[in-house]
């Protein structure tokens, strides 16, 4: 796509591109990639220790308490982007932040709180999809094919 | 232990997803989605329910366990109910996670005023 946009520009645009490639600062891979380990980490670890609250005290098993568990982190989420705090976090922690499950809620959340200055309907409604939108369309897409697949080739769904 | 390895792996799918970010340059969205889809294709070929096993929150909290889940119920319903289980068990299992974030999220917008 760059180079689309390189080939359209005139020369003097091609050359001033080509200086701010220069001058961009690089950006520090390998920190942001240890920040989004950390961060990652330790809210999957705070996951597995609300997940073993719910075996042990709730009496779930092991498999059924990841819904509860995902349900109880994406309300830690909302309350932290309510108060400001998950995007100040956010921008520490880069994607140790957005890929856990609490990323996709702070998306929601904080669509929903931008846009309510356009309306119930239109804003918090409509624009609350903004981030998250895609995440469900193409992974419900790719559940149906996968879904067929499977079912074309061993029947009845095969050993889940 | 196990919470040792929910920290690894964990970890390790959002490294995957930095990786993205900043050599591949791709936006927050293309990720997210790209990792779902991921989810979505390991589970299909069965990788997925034993990283759970092995890691616990580790793989079922980062967003890959959505497209996880997705396929999870489309087959759970394949079963009992024959093909067209692929069309309505596909939110089955996922229910939890989409009604909190869109219930949560509204309520959030009710009662925040947005900042600056």
């Amino acid at each position: 796509m760059a180079n689309n946009k390189l080939k359209k520009a005139t020369p003097v645009q091609q050359e001033y591109q080509r200086l701010a490639k220069q001058i961009e600062p690089k950006r520090p891979i390998l920190k942001n990639c240890l920040r989004a380990f950390l961060t990652g980490g330790l809210i999957c670890v705070v996951g597995q220790a609300i997940q073993e609250m719910f075996v042990h005290f709730a009496g779930f098993d092991e498999e059924k308490a990841s819904n509860p568990t995902v349900a109880v982190l994406i309300f830690i989420s909302v309350v932290l982007t309510s108060l400001g705090v998950y995007d100040k976090f956010a921008q520490w922690a880069g994607a140790g932040s957005a890929v856990p499950v609490t990323g996709f809620a702070n998306s929601m959340a904080s669509a929903a709180i931008e846009h309510q200055s356009e309306g119930m309907v239109l804003g918090v409604g409509g624009k609350m999809f903004k981030l998250a939108g895609p995440v469900i369309v193409f992974g419900t897409v790719a559940a149906f094919f996968v879904g067929l697949a499977t079912y074309v080739l061993k029947g009845t769904g095969g050993g889940h | 232990m196990i919470f040792l390895w929910a920290f690894l792996v964990g970890g390790a799918i959002c490294v995957f997803g930095q990786i993205c970010f900043d050599a591949f340059k791709l936006t927050p969205a293309h990720t997210m989605t790209l990792l779902v889809v991921l989810g979505a294709i390991a589970d299909g070929l069965g990788f997925y329910d034993p990283l759970v096993k092995f890691a616990g929150a580790g793989a079922s909290v980062p967003i890959t366990s959505f497209g996880n889940a997705l396929v999870h119920g489309a087959l759970e319903e394949i079963q009992s109910s024959g093909w067209i289980g692929i069309i309505t068990g596909i939110f089955k299992v996922t229910s939890a996670g989409i009604s909190a974030a869109i219930i949560f999220s509204f309520l959030a917008a009710l009662l925040v005023k947005p900042k600056g």
